[in-house]
């Protein structure tokens, strides 16, 4: 306690203090996380060697998350979603989670529309990949990128 | 240091005598009523659709679990809260509204929580449900979903007055390692940001509600202890006195806001 | 007990393209997270989401540890007949949930 001067004085000095106490507040031990080189192998998983066009595909996710424990996101593909020229399947994948896929949709004709929303967790500020395989066997794909924001005061597990 | 700032507390705590009349003088640096805002106002677009549509708003999980609850049969009088209190949609609406409220019994002031338990305890012959368990914030989600839209509605008891005022004194207090008061930020500071945070108002408009953080429904107490432990200050016990009368105190700050449980924040 | 929360028109068009909104408790333990005193938190997630209409699949979804808890997934079919929509889901630890909705399609 300060005795004959006012405490925090400027709001950087304020935030300076508040931000120094909320950084050591973290117990989340973090695993290796995923890279960019470990979700190409993902994708590759998924994929094999097929070429991937970007194209198609919709990735809407908002630019800057309030927490990244709960983020909403809409994939959707441009396709007439009739028996001959269809989305089979949407797999989404994402750079610095400890884990690179995040969820895999299957779809068909019966959709109507190839537009799937859900909420995700991201770990981190990184990029989130949108890849559409159609019925006859093209791949697509759209990338976001996140910044995200931590809550201030993390609460003790 | 000490002196001086409570007799500035207690003066417009004094004003309280009239709280029956709304526009009471406020305490230094309190918002003024006009520019109050719920945190809702604040959100990211995706939070605010997440909180507006009940078909994918998360708090609802819990809304119909109390819906289940409140229809159960319960405890050695095998009676539900529907036997007494019939449709909750009728008879709840408000109720969330006006709490806390003085108990007669008790001579103090308590929370929804605690007036579910007191029925549990005396008219279901129940044992209480453990603050912050699933079952009393699925019941107190229930309730004060039936409220929503309803002006908070402080009650104009003035049994309540010396709880309100140590409510008032709480929020006010500078407390904890970074001796830090609750009006620094939510009176002085809000609007701006401490941490890549925006810093609300902190008005309980959407208890118990769905905190992404916890990707859980939490209550009131639950937040105030997340707080106060923010500000290295030691929380009060879930159901403490204390926590009633600075719930008592923010409702009476709140007054008129529209509640909108089950809400969502980050 | 896991809760849902499902929202399926009660009534259609035929040929009309319907939402569907799904919600369901769940906790979606990633398996990276570690207590205070350091022992990891084992994973405990859903891993499938199925739903079919009149028994045929129309829509399934693979979740990993990103999915945020409490799933939520808002998806489309083509209102083809009246009939059943049911939800499955399946996860760790033998977790097994569903749900179904009637729909009228005229």
């Amino acid at each position: 306690m300060n005795r004959g001067r006012k405490t925090v004085t400027t709001r950087r000095q304020f935030l300076a203090v508040a931000g120094g106490v909320a950084s050591t507040a973290f117990v989340i031990v973090r695993h290796a996380s995923a890279t960019p080189a470990s979700m190409a192998s993902a994708i590759r998983q998924v994929i094999g060697e097929a070429v991937v066009q970007p194209g198609k595909v919709q990735l809407e996710v908002p630019p800057l998350v309030e927490n990244g424990n709960t983020v909403s996101l809409t994939v959707s593909v441009a396709s007439p979603m009739t028996a001959a020229d269809h989305v089979k399947s949407i797999h989404i994948f994402n750079e610095k989670n400890p884990q690179p896929n995040v969820v895999a949709f299957h779809l068909g004709p019966r959709a109507g529309r190839a537009q799937v929303s859900t909420r995700i967790r991201l770990a981190d500020t990184q990029t989130v990949i949108a890849i559409a395989r159609m019925s006859d066997g093209s791949l697509w794909s759209a990338k976001a990128d996140v910044i995200v924001t931590l809550a201030a005061c993390v609460e003790d597990l | 240091m000490r002196v001086p700032k409570r007799t500035q507390w207690l003066a417009p705590a004094a004003m309280l005598l009239g709280f029956a009349a709304v526009e009471v003088v406020s305490a230094p640096a309190e918002i003024p009523l006009g520019e109050r805002r719920s945190g809702y106002a604040d959100l990211a677009p995706d939070t605010k659709a997440m909180q507006d549509d009940d078909t994918a708003n998360p708090g609802m999980l819990w809304v119909q679990d109390g819906e289940a609850l409140w229809n159960a049969k319960s405890g050695a009088a095998n009676r539900a809260c529907a036997d007494c209190h019939n449709d909750a949609r009728t008879t709840m609406t408000g109720v969330a509204a006006r709490y806390p409220a003085f108990d007669s019994k008790l001579g103090r002031p308590i929370d929804l929580e605690q007036r579910i338990n007191l029925c549990r305890a005396e008219r279901q012959q129940a044992p209480a449900f453990a603050y912050e368990s699933k079952e009393l914030l699925s019941l107190s989600a229930f309730i004060g979903k039936q409220s929503r839209g309803e002006p908070i509605t402080p009650p104009t008891d003035e049994r309540l007055r010396p709880f309100l005022e140590a409510g008032l004194e709480q929020f006010n207090r500078r407390q904890g390692q970074l001796n830090l008061s609750c009006g620094q930020c939510h009176n002085d500071n809000w609007g701006k940001r401490l941490a890549g945070s925006l810093i609300p108002q902190a008005h309980p408009t959407g208890y118990p509600l769905y905190r992404l953080e916890w990707q859980a429904v939490g209550s009131l107490q639950r937040r105030l202890r997340n707080c106060i432990a923010g500000m290295r200050a030691e929380p009060y016990d879930y159901g403490a006195r204390e926590f009633v009368s600075l719930e008592l105190y923010l409702m009476w700050r709140a007054r008129g806001l529209p509640i909108e449980t089950p809400a969502v924040r980050p | 007990m896991a809760s849902a929360l499902i929202n399926v028109p009660k009534k259609a068009k035929l040929g009309d393209v319907i939402e569907i909104k799904t919600l369901i408790s769940h906790i979606m333990e990633t398996g990276f997270r570690h207590s205070t005193t350091g022992v990891p938190i084992p994973r405990d997630i859903i891993t499938s989401f199925v739903c079919t209409y009149n028994n045929e699949e129309i829509f399934r979804a693979v979740l990993y540890p990103a999915i945020a808890a409490n799933p939520f997934f808002m998806f489309t079919t083509i209102a083809t007949e009246s009939g059943t929509i049911k939800f499955t889901w399946q996860g760790d630890n033998g977790f097994l949930a569903t749900a179904s909705a009637s729909i009228t399609v005229e």
